[in-house]
């Protein structure tokens, strides 16, 4: 070989050269690119180092020198980062010298990444090239960790690329030196822009990067991603909007894409057990994954919620005969024990790690050979980032195992499969701006300095989430800000942004621009509690103990002291709830219960869904499946029916003394949970006397005391109209109204929106005080004043994400003229999984005053009154 | 005595509680009513929070007084009490009398005309508020019953009717939580639950409640939607 045909990717892995990439694109228009484009010194450093620039690269580089903003798609470990540092690097190496005495100058280059850690990580591996090649380039990250006095000078003398996090950006903005602090920026580079876009995050960088683009209009972009299902959505994302005469923005960034590397290697386990109806844990497979743990040097195991993660920890330690080092990783740990973990991963030392998705995105993982997925995939992109962690070599193939916990989900991992193959992708749809992030955004444009709200519109409508933002909504969320934008103008001497006689809106006070500071951010988290460790037998007299984490105050109330608790990887005694603590100690015992955290449930993808629908109607592709799983289809078409790919099928069926309908829509937990209450709502009307519904990812269970079967015959009401659409007007609205969730959406909106503040000065508010005062806000605001801005933004946010209304619309549209109904005199084979559901899940309907009912006659009885 | 029919059905022979020998209705919506004295004490109102959150740059929403008023305005109507004693706290800070909207202070004087109105200096309110009608009391003693804000130390006393600390109860049954607003009371002191829109509530077991009780024979009246429910202090939990 006349020379070498490895290329390094040292950024994009962020680690050590030991990631070789063969070369595969047309190395000699990467070269002559190279000389075109490379000032010299790279072109020197690549020489010596052996290497050549790749070609998406260069490409990158020629049109970031051509003053167009970027996205580059690519998979892990395609020098990603390095291409996005390339024009900064570039452009700088060429800048002339600062002569003494000369101003001190400004940020050259933005670098936002979703964790810390990543711009953590970015600062040492950008580090070594530029100090090989010899640049007078600095680099500095700021984060929430960084030290007041280095912020401090980092605002005198900027670094020339600065890393940097969306909240960090939203708090730079809001000084009131930001324009000159930006003055000089060239470059905004996204990483993993991807998973930053889809959340409320992304709302508040969008507008950041508006600002940014006021302060800087030359200003371009370069967005890094992993492979989306939709491009020019981030596309657009990373270039102005103009939206104003024709209503389609065309503004998009330059697209490069990457293909993928070698295709990963996964199976299915074909388990020798025999595969559950139900159930999540997936204990009958523990033996089986076992064995591929000693099989493998590393292993990952990934599971999609804490409490799996802490069941199948349990189970592979009472397995672990050969004492094997298996560690546990999840979000709700301590950090010194995640880092602890981390750590010794990244040294090599354990041979298996159970995780949840707080591994999703980040940092390498030492020597990873095998990947196991326990539980269903969910969401086809989820799967392939998650495999892409074995193994970052592009060119050998990633190894995984997928284990599903049960019959559905092995339809739902075949689906999975089959996609990551073809290569789909699918991520979360981006949603319209929210209104409590803008307030949170036009009261820190106001702490940087006075604005004019025509120019700050039209600024904002520039962020793509927010370019079909209308002026009347924008000026009520101005009017929120100033004064709480109540009907009731009682607020006006309280105000927070006032107008001056220029008509700029300014803050009133000082005052105002620090508690500003101390909220800014989007993430509010649940009201969690620390775990404290005492010594067993001191009970809540108990001091001092470590703490081991966090758990959701939620579940903490529903222990008793003495109850038993799976924590991790530990048996712990509930002792008591203090302050913000759970007391806890060591337990032991057999009825041990798992902490459910209500985070981490990710509902089955509208792709996935689409697959397992596929399917189930065609009976060829039942070849691909377990025999045992193929059998129960078979089964099923016999005694019952296969829904064709595009019909909801419901099955109605008397069992006991009660009456059961069965949908299996395949939409998610979520929405089958909304349709339930709708259901009910519906059949309670209709006077079929509805007892309760359970709902799971694939379908929906409802049970009454009439026969719904003869009430869809006598057409009182049809099963058409039962599905119409029209539930999701009035029924819905009256629904949520009443319920806990939208409180819960509400607590987090008036956080964001500034309405309730996270922290005061030199005081932590615990999650139960915001809670409180938030649930009683929103009941005064609601029975006063219902279309107030906030519940509004409350009313969105709890329709898209906590009950996917928007997903159960689209299937109610889709089945409409296409619901098959067979009714049965018995339980069909795929009823089985939901019905074993009932139950095990308690239905939150408004029977709390029958609970106090039952412990008030328990009183009465006892005391014979 | 005058009763009108409406309201003695109002009130059900069960439903009573004694305390150091008076009777006395604990309604569901948080206030205490002696049918014999036809006196109606109301504790916490904290009227004007919002305005007072707004003052310190929390714009949260400006109608909990008229939420309070409106509530109180309906248990008067249906009690006709002869006698009102506002326990402590009625309004979040001294200034709040004076920032009161013009609206509300009219509705609050028309609830006060026609009868003796008490005001007890609560901790958050020690002054008489500014510009209305009532006496202003450190504490009230009527009958064997003994009106303050905040509980007194002693152990055992009778007759005591407090506020200040907002009760809350919390049950568990059949494996979920259910957390109310409460009286709590041992036959001898009852402290009564918050009566303003915007206040919190704390749990009878915490600490701050310690040496208050007779745990022997404490109760907790805890608020539901149609009727107030009679748990005994045994079948409590923290938190």
């Amino acid at each position: 070989m006349p020379r070498s045909p490895f290329v390094p990717i040292f950024l994009g892995d962020r680690t050590r050269s030991r990631y070789l990439l063969r070369v595969t694109e047309q190395p000699r228009l990467a070269e002559q690119n190279a000389a075109v484009l490379l000032p010299e010194p790279f072109v020197k450093w690549f020489g010596e180092k052996g290497w050549s620039p790749r070609v998406h690269q260069l490409e990158l580089l020629a049109k970031a020198q051509a003053r167009q903003s970027v996205l580059l798609i690519a998979p892990t470990g395609a020098g990603k980062t390095l291409a996005g540092f390339l024009p900064s690097l570039t452009e700088l190496a060429n800048r002339p010298k600062r002569k003494p005495g000369e101003a001190h100058r400004g940020i050259h280059t933005l670098y936002i990444s979703p964790l810390k850690a990543l711009a953590v990580d970015i600062e040492r591996n950008l580090g070594k090239p530029v100090e090989e090649i010899g640049l007078p380039v600095t680099i500095e990250t700021r984060t929430g960790d960084t030290p007041s006095h280095k912020r401090q000078r980092q605002k005198l003398v900027p670094p020339d690329i600065l890393l940097t996090t969306p909240e960090q950006l939203a708090l730079l903005i809001a000084s009131n030196d930001a324009r000159r602090f930006f003055e000089d920026l060239r470059y905004v580079v996204l990483d993993e822009l991807h998973s930053l876009v889809t959340s409320k995050r992304g709302h508040l960088l969008a507008l950041g990067l508006a600002r940014l683009r006021a302060f800087v209009p030359q200003l371009q972009t370069i967005g890094l991603s992993a492979t989306v299902a939709e491009p020019d959505e981030l596309r657009r994302w990373l270039v102005a909007q103009n939206p104003p005469k024709n209503s389609k923005n065309t503004e998009m960034a330059g697209l490069i894409t990457v293909a993928g590397g070698a295709k990963p290697d996964i199976s299915i386990l074909d388990s020798r057990e025999r595969v559950p109806w139900s159930g999540h844990s997936a204990r009958y497979a523990i033996p089986e994954i076992y064995e591929a743990i000693k099989q493998h040097r590393t292993t990952l195991l990934f599971v999609n919620t804490r409490s799996q993660a802490e069941l199948l920890f349990q189970e592979l330690w009472r397995a672990n005969e050969d004492s094997l080092p298996i560690a546990l990783h999840h979000g709700s740990l301590d950090v010194g024990q995640r880092r602890r973990v981390e750590k010794a991963m990244a040294d090599n030392a354990l041979r298996a790690i159970v995780a949840t998705s707080t591994l999703d995105l980040g940092i390498d993982w030492g020597d990873v050979d095998l990947v196991v997925h326990v539980g269903a995939p969910k969401g086809a992109s989820r799967l392939a980032q998650r495999i892409g962690r074995a193994n970052h070599r592009m060119d050998e193939p990633s190894k995984a195992i997928l284990i599903p916990a049960n019959r559905f989900e092995v339809l739902e991992c075949r689906a999975a499969l089959d996609a990551n193959y073809l290569g789909a992708q699918d991520t979360p749809p981006l949603i319209k701006g929210a209104l409590d992030v803008l307030a949170q955004h036009v009261l820190g444009v106001a702490c940087g300095g006075p604005f004019d709200a025509d120019l700050l519109f039209e600024e904002v409508r520039g962020a793509a989430p927010y370019a079909a933002l209308e002026r009347e909504t924008f000026d009520r969320v101005i009017d929120f800000v100033a004064t709480g934008g109540y009907a009731l103008k009682n607020y006006e001497r309280y105000a927070r942004i006032r107008q001056t006689k220029e008509g700029l809106w300014r803050i009133a006070h000082p005052r105002v621009a620090q508690q500003y500071r101390l909220n800014v951010g989007t993430i509010v988290e649940m009201p969690e509690l620390n775990i404290r460790y005492v010594r067993q037998g001191r009970g809540m007299a108990g001091r001092g103990g470590p703490v081991l984490g966090k758990i959701e105050e939620y579940f903490a109330e529903q222990l008793r002291p003495g109850d038993n608790f799976l924590f991790a990887g530990k048996v712990l005694r509930f002792e008591g709830i203090r302050e913000n603590e759970c007391v806890v100690s060591n337990g032991a015992g057999a009825n041990i219960i798992v902490p459910s955290y209500a985070g981490g449930k990710f509902p089955l993808s509208t792709y996935l869904a689409e697959q397992v629908r596929g399917m189930l109607a065609d009976s060829d592709r039942w070849k691909t499946l377990p025999e045992q799983v193929a059998d129960w289809l078979r089964l099923q078409k016999e005694k019952s029916v296969l829904p064709k790919r595009g019909d909801l099928l419901v099955e109605t069926f008397p069992r006991g003394n009660r009456h059961y309908m069965v949908a299996y829509p395949f939409e998610g937990r979520l929405a089958h949970q909304t349709l339930g209450m709708l259901l009910t709502r519906r059949l309670e009307r209709a006077h079929a006397r509805p007892l309760g519904f359970v709902a799971t990812d694939y379908s929906l269970a409802v049970w009454a005391l009439d026969d719904m079967a003869a009430l869809f015959k006598a057409k009182k009401p049809s099963l058409a109209a039962l599905f119409d659409e029209d539930m999701l007007g009035d029924d819905l609205e009256a629904w949520l109204n009443d319920s806990w969730m939208l409180k819960r959406t509400f607590r987090t909106c008036a956080v964001i929106a500034g309405l309730i503040e996270k922290r005061y000065p030199g005081q932590e508010k615990s999650g139960r005080q915001v809670t409180v005062s938030a649930d009683l806000i929103y009941d005064v605001l609601r029975s006063h004043e219902p279309d107030h801005i906030l519940l509004q933004a409350t009313r969105t946010d709890a329709s898209a994400g906590l009950l996917d209304v928007s997903r159960l619309g689209e299937m109610l549209s889709r089945v409409r003229g296409r619901i098959m109904h067979k009714h049965l005199d018995q339980i069909s084979p795929l009823a089985v999984p939901v019905m074993l559901e009932i139950g095990k899940e308690s239905v939150n309907g408004g029977a709390n005053d029958t609970l106090l009912m039952e412990a008030a006659d328990l009183v009465e009885e006892a005391m014979g009154r | 005595m005058n009763f009108s029919l409406a309201r003695a059905t109002l009130i059900a022979e069960a439903d009573l509680v004694g305390i150091a020998g008076e009777r006395a209705v604990c309604d569901r919506r948080g206030v205490l009513y002696f049918p014999d004295l036809r006196l109606l004490c109301v504790s916490d109102l904290h009227l004007e929070k919002g305005s007072s959150f707004a003052r310190r740059g929390a714009l949260i929403p400006p109608y909990d007084t008229g939420a309070t008023l409106l509530r109180l305005q309906a248990v008067i109507a249906d009690y006709q009490p002869r006698i009102v004693i506002s326990l402590g706290d009625s309004f979040h800070d001294g200034g709040g009398a004076g920032r009161m909207h013009l609206s509300f202070r009219e509705r609050l004087e028309a609830l006060m005309a026609g009868r003796d109105w008490f005001w007890v200096a609560g901790n958050h309110d020690p002054d008489a508020p500014a510009d209305l009608p009532g006496e202003m009391v450190k504490e009230l003693a009527v009958g064997s019953l003994l009106f303050r804000h905040e509980p007194s130390k002693l152990l055992r006393v009778e007759g005591e009717i407090a506020g200040h600390l907002h009760p809350c109860a919390r049950i568990v049954q059949r494996g979920r939580s259910v957390r109310r607003r409460c009286f709590a009371g041992d036959g001898g002191r009852m402290i009564m639950p918050a009566f303003g829109a915007y206040t919190g509530s704390l749990n009878v077991l915490d600490r701050a409640y310690l040496g208050l009780f007779n745990r022997d024979t404490l109760m907790a009246y805890m608020l539901g939607a149609e009727r107030v429910f009679a748990i005994s202090g045994a079948m409590l939990r923290p938190g």
